[in-house]
């Protein structure tokens, strides 16, 4: 399946992974709307982690043998068969934060305000590469077949 | 303090419609110019730290800002322009030689936009080069008249002999010099990389050579400057040629300068020089006070690698520049390099960069003129270097003289670099003349290299459709070729002096 | 050509050059006959033309300095129509003064070349058209059949004959601008456009030739007394420097090394821009197309007679009925020499 690579010599720390991650994400997909006219901003659902001059963006590894996966207790959490990709069924997560507290990477988050649902990378399914990738300046991030 | 205080140049303008504070541009500016106030939720622009370099207009998601030159508000003055008097005012205040990066920015006249091309119609169909042949080969390399076989040779040591002697491109566009140390690792590993791909040459500049590069080796240019920075044994086995640097167009007659808050640990060990000092590279090499020792220095390097590499020299184009070069084809170089009032550098002090040396145009016509008058013109190849923007500035080049040409500043374009000019301060946003690790990350070598790669090949197929053009499919039929350009607005002095005729003269 | 050395008369070389009158414009026109002074065989024989009577009297006493005068007299012509205004034409029987030579190394052939160079140069109205022994160029302004039969070309024989009939474009008809051109005793006529002159004029002074002609044949002339009498090159290495094979068919050859030398060295005499060139001296003559064949040439053979033209008709008008006829490929010269 294809997965999401880092390369961390890269990475600027600009954040614009954060920032389209956000947009994509928003019900109308139109940044300055995004910004400054929803309400809730969408939560990234990746974020950059930084320790002096070292950065890069994380978000979701859709692991093989997933925590998440065991920890959900209504099965929101479930693989998709074609991407191979970890996704949660907002309608079926009853938001009681258990794949929180068991992801490893700490990739997931609560929704924000007004859902009681978690938030986490999906892929971007729909798009042919994630738009975390498209938009990085750098190339610090790159969609590729796992080997 | 009031009376040291200089108008800022640029001033940066915010579309607060457009602005979604997302705070990219506060985190990427190595200047400090953008700010986050956390309270007002909101980013603010501190116009006195911007340089003009762009980074954050690039990178700006929804467009909002606007990089403007800021109007001086001094009252209109011919002579005494907002330069003029702001050099002053630092000046009283530092009492130092003012610095600056890149090439030189006055209105002096370009020959190039003076100079024009022909086409061949009617009487000599032009050729299309999609459908025939055109070639761009070059060889560069100090050539015989004629072939010489002495008593006891075998014909084929000779030609073989000559060939290795030779280095050949496939365009006759190279990477100009460029240290480690002026610009970033990763910017070098973008030239080094682009030129092994595009079957040309990078060079190293005064930077010695970083133990990863050497295996881009056989696409190398070593240069022995004047601080002998890195140069060893292995340094000048590693290259396909090496390049005696007495002289660069930016600051002719006098020597590099890296200022010490670029000299790293990695740096330190390149160059074989102490971290945190200044690289400083003495005017002349001291060894070389006269013409014999050039001369002396020059075989010591050819024995040095068996005569197997072609050695060369290159200087800055000054007033002299044809005896001076007659006599460093006498001296026994087998290649010259010009280096015009346009070229770059890391830093420089401006006076010298902005009044000495002399264009390229004229350096060029002037030499290969003086060459063939002496008979020597195929005994050493003539690259060109300073101020190339495109490819018609390459073939006009070519034209006038040269047989290859240096670009530096348009190879740093392609990289990013918005030739702000503060290079010597070692901040750039683009990761190209920094060794900050926050900043040089930025550079991704493999995204520079593809650049520099559509760059080289995007001139080359222009120069082709240019030759074909006019009615020629080899590079060789150009090189000194003066009746295929024509000037513009030229007086009758630069017309004589760049051999060309006037447009709407014939043959 | 004929490859025994038998004389036949200008009458041929007329005949065939009249049937490509379409080809011309009447600004030029021209031959060279080699074997046609056979009772002046070792005395340089000069054809030159005078613009004006003063052109001859400021010109005659360097060639007087320069070389013993065996015979001179005008080139009998006869008066025409078609041709207005000829010049004065001269012809001299001359013997080069060894002791005028500006070194003891300087062999007879570069004296004779740097004479006439000199008087070429000095633009007093006087053009040394031909320098050779036993051999004559005829050149001017109108076609060629109308420049035959001004020279009283008929009364003539020779081995070797060339003619040329020209529709010039780059510079103005005159009569000095007519091919063949010549030195020594090479003439050269040429179809094409050299787009490389530029090059090829400045690499050529380089060894002291000097262009004054205001033609691209020129260049062509001098290139070949460098390469094959200077250098001492065969004309198949001629031909390859001056119509160079392309870099991917020289890797592609066995003496591959030698190819990439050729060019690299001679780079800059490479004839770039169509054409289509005879040149002939004494003992050969070559045609040669360039490097990508975009003018016409046609050549054939009967019995020990070669012919080389732009166009068939050419040849079958004068031998209708050839052992061979071909079309030289791109690059690859045909040479006749004479046993």
């Amino acid at each position: 399946m294809k997965k999401i690579f880092i390369r961390e010599e890269y990475c600027m720390n600009c954040r614009l992974c954060e920032v389209h991650c956000i947009v994509q994400n928003s019900k109308t997909r139109n940044i300055i709307k995004a910004y400054k006219g929803e309400y809730p901003k969408p939560v990234s659902r990746v974020l950059v982690e930084e320790k002096g001059y070292l950065s890069f963006a994380l978000q979701c590894r859709h692991c093989e043998d997933a925590p998440c996966l065991e920890a959900c207790i209504t099965g929101a959490m479930h693989r998709d068969p074609e991407s191979g990709a970890v996704l949660a069924d907002e309608e079926k997560c009853v938001g009681c934060w258990m794949c929180i507290m068991v992801c490893p990477f700490g990739v997931i988050s609560r929704h924000g305000e007004g859902k009681r649902v978690i938030s986490k990378c999906n892929l971007c399914q729909g798009e042919e590469i994630p738009v975390c990738v498209k938009n990085c300046p750098n190339e610090a991030i790159v969609f590729e077949e796992a080997s | 303090m009031a009376k040291g205080k200089i108008t800022p140049e640029f001033k940066i303008i915010r579309d607060m419609e457009k602005c979604v504070s997302c705070q990219v541009c506060h985190r990427v500016c190595s200047n400090d110019a953008h700010l986050y106030d956390p309270d007002a939720g909101e980013v603010t622009s501190e116009d006195s730290r911007c340089v003009g370099c762009h980074f954050c207009e690039t990178l700006c998601p929804t467009g909002a800002l606007t990089i403007r030159r800021n109007p001086s508000e001094i009252k209109l003055n011919a002579l005494w322009s907002g330069r003029a008097l702001e050099d002053i005012t630092r000046q009283s205040s530092t009492g130092g030689v003012l610095l600056t990066g890149m090439g030189n920015d006055r209105p002096f006249p370009v020959y190039f936009d003076h100079l024009l091309l022909n086409a061949s119609q009617v009487t000599n169909p032009s050729i299309d080069p999609l459908r025939e042949p055109m070639e761009l080969r070059t060889y560069l390399g100090g050539k015989p008249d004629r072939l010489e076989i002495k008593e006891g040779q075998k014909p084929e040591e000779v030609l073989k002999s000559f060939l290795s002697s030779q280095i050949s491109l496939e365009t006759p566009i190279l990477f100009s010099a460029m240290s480690y140390g002026s610009i970033s690792l990763n910017a070098v590993k973008s030239l080094a990389k682009a030129a092994r791909e595009a079957g040309t040459l990078w060079n190293t500049g005064e930077g010695g050579l970083h133990p990863d590069l050497y295996p881009f080796g056989p696409h190398l240019v070593v240069q022995v400057a004047s601080g002998r920075f890195g140069v060893h044994q292995e340094y000048l086995e590693a290259g396909a040629a090496i390049e005696i640097k007495i002289g660069q167009g930016a600051k002719p007659g006098i020597g590099g300068h890296l200022p010490g808050e670029k000299v790293t640990e990695q740096i330190s060990r390149t160059r074989m020089i102490p971290e945190g000092t200044d690289a400083l590279s003495p005017a002349p090499h001291h060894d070389i006070y006269s013409i014999e020792d050039l001369k002396q220095l020059i075989f010591a390097l050819k024995e040095a690698v068996r005569y197997r590499k072609p050695v060369g020299v290159k200087i800055a184009a000054v007033h002299n520049v044809a005896p001076i070069a007659s006599g460093i084809v006498r001296a026994g170089a087998d290649f010259v390099v010009i280096d015009g009032l346009r070229g770059g550098t890391g830093a420089a002090p401006r006076v010298i960069r902005d009044h000495v040396g002399i264009p390229i145009e004229l350096a060029i016509s002037v030499v290969d003129q003086r060459l063939r008058e002496e008979g020597q013109r195929n005994r050493a190849s003539l690259i060109a270097a300073g101020g190339f923007r495109n490819s018609a500035d390459v073939v006009k080049a070519v034209a006038l003289g040269a047989d290859a040409v240096y670009v530096g500043t348009a190879a740093l374009v392609a990289l990013g670099c918005h030739v702000c000019q503060k290079c010597y301060t070692g901040k750039c946003n683009w990761g190209i003349a920094t060794q900050d690790p926050y900043l040089t990350k930025r550079l991704n070598p493999e995204i520079g290299a593809r650049r520099l790669v559509n760059l080289l090949r995007a001139w080359s197929l222009e120069i082709k459709e240019m030759l074909g053009g006019m009615g020629i499919n080899a590079l060789e039929s150009l090189r000194g070729n003066r009746e295929q350009l024509r000037a513009v607005g030229l007086a009758e002095t630069d017309m004589k002096i760049l051999g060309v005729k006037p447009a709407g003269e014939a043959w | 050509m004929n490859r025994e050395g038998k004389t036949f008369s200008g009458e041929v070389i007329i005949r065939a050059m009249a049937s490509m009158h379409e080809r011309s414009n009447g600004l030029g026109g021209g031959f060279a006959g080699y074997g046609i002074y056979p009772d002046h065989m070792d005395d340089y024989a000069f054809h030159v033309l005078y613009e004006t009577p003063e052109a001859r009297k400021q010109s005659e006493p360097s060639l007087e300095e320069n070389y013993h005068l065996v015979k001179e007299e005008p080139i009998p012509t006869r008066q025409i129509d078609a041709v207005q205004n000829p010049p004065l034409v001269w012809r001299y029987f001359l013997r080069p003064r060894m002791e005028r030579r500006i070194s003891s190394v300087e062999a007879e052939e570069d004296f004779i070349v740097r004479t006439v160079m000199e008087i070429n140069q000095k633009k007093t109205g006087a053009f040394i058209a031909s320098s050779g022994k036993n051999m004559g160029i005829f050149k001017g302004v109108g076609y060629p059949e109308e420049i035959a039969e001004f020279f009283r070309l008929e009364e003539y024989r020779g081995y070797l004959w060339t003619g040329h009939g020209r529709f010039p474009t780059n510079t103005p008809g005159w009569w000095g601008g007519a091919h063949p051109f010549g030195l020594l005793d090479w003439s050269v006529v040429h179809n094409g456009e050299i787009s490389s002159y530029g090059t090829n004029r400045r690499y050529l002074k380089n060894f002291g030739y000097d262009c004054a002609f205001y033609t691209d044949t020129e260049v062509i002339t001098y290139l070949f007394d460098l390469l094959h009498r200077k250098h001492q090159l065969d004309f198949p290495v001629v031909a390859k420097i001056l119509a160079a094979p392309l870099w991917d068919e020289i890797e592609r050859m066995e003496e591959k090394d030698f190819h990439q030398f050729l060019r690299a060295v001679y780079g800059s005499a490479l004839l770039n821009g169509p054409f289509a060139v005879i040149a002939a001296h004494n003992r050969a003559m070559v045609g040669l197309n360039d490097r990508i064949k975009l003018r016409p040439l046609v050549a054939a053979e009967w019995q020990e007679n070669l012919y080389i033209a732009s166009e068939e008709s050419a040849i079958r008008e004068v031998c209708p009925d050839p052992d061979r006829v071909w079309a030289p490929e791109a690059g690859e010269p045909v040479v006749g020499y004479l046993r």
